[in-house]
């Protein structure tokens, strides 16, 4: 018997019971799909943090309270021994040749109003450099004026969204004052549009001079300082540089954790990339559900089919291509049923990503090769018992069935 | 063409034994046609399906054209079936799904034939029983004398030397089994030893040679036109 005769001969049978053939189709789709989709949903988390961490710039350098031994975020968890203060910044500026600028970061939350219109924002204390460090554009009016770290002058930068609720109808707020908290401050720049970055909204923020923030916040220390060295390939240096310099500035003892975006980058990958695999394995069990749906198929098949059976033997068609013929015809199920999962799964994944742009989603190419191969295996598998049922049946009993 | 000694049967039927043939000594030549009669679960579909290869007896031995049949392997057997013997049974077993052409075609297409030859040798079977306007009817578009004519096509498509009938006219009118039984006895004149189960006399008479089981048994052989006369028929005869 010719592949092409098999073939024809496999399908004519699929074909002869189309709803039950729709069924176990229907299950092998949803779960190729499912894992499709879902990994690549887990993919395109992945990818966008990813690319979040890259729009800060590569050659950056994160100085955070505490030690932490583990590359995990430190800081997050609150809790913090010692603290790093605008002194610690300032030296990092002056005794490290390696760096170029050096960001002090102080946030809060504080109410902004103007008028009769107030809001609670998050407040960031900073310096000029945090412009460049983190890659911010100023919309209209300018950013923090480049001054020395320790002056705390009254004046604000409103993030675009702040500013459109305290000056709705396209009321200018530059040069306008502002009130925040108990401070009367003057607006100086309104920030581009940015959004969510890192988990902050950029446009929901005012920022501040350093000093200003620490006055406001009432707090001596600072919260974190982004420091960018000159090249990436001095980056280690200026780490180790950077690590030894607080040693000696705090009494001999290690009390600061440096991040570099590769530690941050690769922890956040390596968490997310393990989710796409949880997800993509809970997808999977959906697709050996599938296979069982395939196996009740074939099995009812087999007992549908048992005269059928027994006439092939009767006319002299062996154990073996009975075998074929339903093992054949198992596998075309699982096959079509994972190509078209496939299809539904990338479809799923472009209407997301039509919704939500700004996520990059694409199934991982690992996942549709396995979702493909697991299909077309499952099938195979849970085929295998219907198939050897029929191989197996006493021609004449199969003969004599109803 | 079939040598049968103290060919043996036994089923488990509800933990009881059922002997379906015991001691069946049987010998059939090449061209011959032999009718097997008997009251029902007398063992004749049995003796058949053991003809052909289908059931394997439990005792004796079984010659087929010179092969001792038990000592075949499984793949050996189904070449047997596959080339040397055509079946045809009372429910016709045509597949529903399939034409009449693709159930014609069915062993040639397991047994690897070529497309081309395969659609010639439907057509010349198909034509032989009359049925070359039915080739891509279904079987639920034919009648039962349509249909067991299409079984008969398939039976003798792969030129089988034995003919294999199980009560071939059982679910059919008096005129479509007719046309069957000529259908039958034409293959059986040009050569191919046919074997025929029926409990119907009329069906027997056209017979060489008639065997009679009773519970498992030959009770009595007697010559095919003897058999519309022969009172009593499945009692053994006097003795004397």
């Amino acid at each position: 018997m010719t592949l092409t005769d098999l073939f024809r001969f496999a399908l004519g049978s699929l074909g002869g019971h189309r709803l039950r053939t729709a069924l176990s189709l229907l299950g092998m789709v949803i779960g190729v799909a499912a894992v499709v989709a879902l990994t690549a949903l887990g993919e395109g988390a992945r990818r966008y943090v990813i690319d979040q961490f890259a729009s800060i710039g590569t050659n950056l350098l994160i100085v955070v309270p505490g030690k932490t031994e583990t590359t995990g975020i430190p800081g997050m968890a609150g809790g913090t021994a010692n603290e790093i203060t605008l002194l610690d910044a300032q030296a990092l500026d002056r005794q490290i040749p390696e760096i170029d600028k050096v960001a002090p970061i102080v946030v809060g939350t504080e109410d902004v109003s103007f008028g009769a219109r107030r809001r609670q924002v998050a407040v960031v204390g900073t310096t000029y450099e945090f412009q460049e460090v983190r890659k911010i554009t100023v919309g209209r009016g300018e950013f923090l004026p480049k001054a020395e770290m320790q002056r705390g002058r009254s004046v604000a930068v409103l993030g675009l969204k702040v500013a459109r609720e305290l000056f709705p109808g396209g009321e200018e707020p530059v040069g306008r004052i502002v009130r925040i908290g108990g401070w009367r401050m003057r607006v100086i720049g309104v920030l581009a549009p940015r959004g969510v970055q890192l988990g902050m909204d950029v446009d929901d923020v005012v920022i501040v001079p350093v000093v200003t923030g620490m006055k406001m916040f009432d707090r001596r220390s600072l919260f974190r300082i982004f420091v960018q060295v000159k090249g990436t390939a001095d980056l280690e240096a200026a780490k180790q540089k950077v690590i030894r310099l607080f040693v000696a500035r705090h009494d001999n003892e290690e009390d600061i954790t440096v991040l570099t975006q590769d530690a941050v980058v690769s922890t956040f990958s390596q968490i997310l990339g393990a989710l796409t695999l949880v997800v993509g394995a809970i997808a999977a069990i959906s697709l050996s559900v599938a296979g069982i749906g395939i196996m009740n198929v074939m099995l009812v098949a087999v007992s549908e089919r048992t005269r059928e059976i027994g006439l092939l033997r009767a006319v002299g068609v062996g154990r073996r291509q009975v075998l074929t013929v339903f093992l054949t015809e198992a596998a075309l199920l699982s096959a079509a049923g994972g190509l078209l999962g496939l299809a539904v799964g990338w479809s799923a994944v472009g209407i997301l990503v039509e919704i939500f742009p700004a996520l990059p989603a694409s199934p991982p190419l690992w996942a549709v090769g396995a979702a493909l191969a697991l299909s077309f295996g499952v099938g195979l598998f849970f085929g295998w018992l219907p198939a050897r049922r029929a191989a197996g049946l006493d021609p004449v009993q199969a003969l004599a069935s109803r | 063409m079939i040598r049968l000694e103290k060919i043996c049967r036994t089923y488990q039927l509800g933990g009881q034994p059922v002997h379906a043939l015991v001691d069946v000594d049987e010998h059939v030549t090449p061209g011959e046609h032999v009718a097997i009669m008997g009251p029902s679960g007398s063992g004749k579909s049995t003796l058949l399906y053991t003809l052909g290869c289908l059931d394997r007896p439990d005792g004796g031995a079984y010659w087929l054209d010179g092969r001792e049949v038990a000592r075949l392997s499984d793949e050996e057997l189904t070449e047997i079936r596959r080339h040397l013997i055509g079946f045809v049974f009372q429910s016709f077993h045509l597949v529903p799904r399939l034409t009449a052409a693709g159930n014609v075609e069915l062993p040639m297409l397991f047994a690897g034939l070529p497309r081309g030859e395969r659609r010639t040798r439907v057509e010349a079977a198909l034509a032989a029983v009359g049925l070359t306007d039915r080739l891509d009817h279904r079987p639920d578009q034919l009648s039962g004398g349509e249909r067991q004519r299409v079984a008969l096509a398939r039976a003798t498509v792969m030129q089988p030397r034995l003919l294999l009938a199980d009560e071939p006219t059982g679910n059919l009118d008096t005129t479509s089994g007719r046309q069957i039984l000529d259908l039958l006895d034409q293959m059986n004149e040009a050569g191919t030893t046919l074997v025929v189960v029926t409990h119907d006399p009329n069906v027997a008479q056209r017979a060489d040679r008639v065997i009679i089981l009773v519970d498992g048994h030959v009770v009595r052989r007697l010559p095919g036109r003897d058999v519309l006369m022969a009172a009593n028929l499945f009692a053994p005869p006097e003795p004397g």
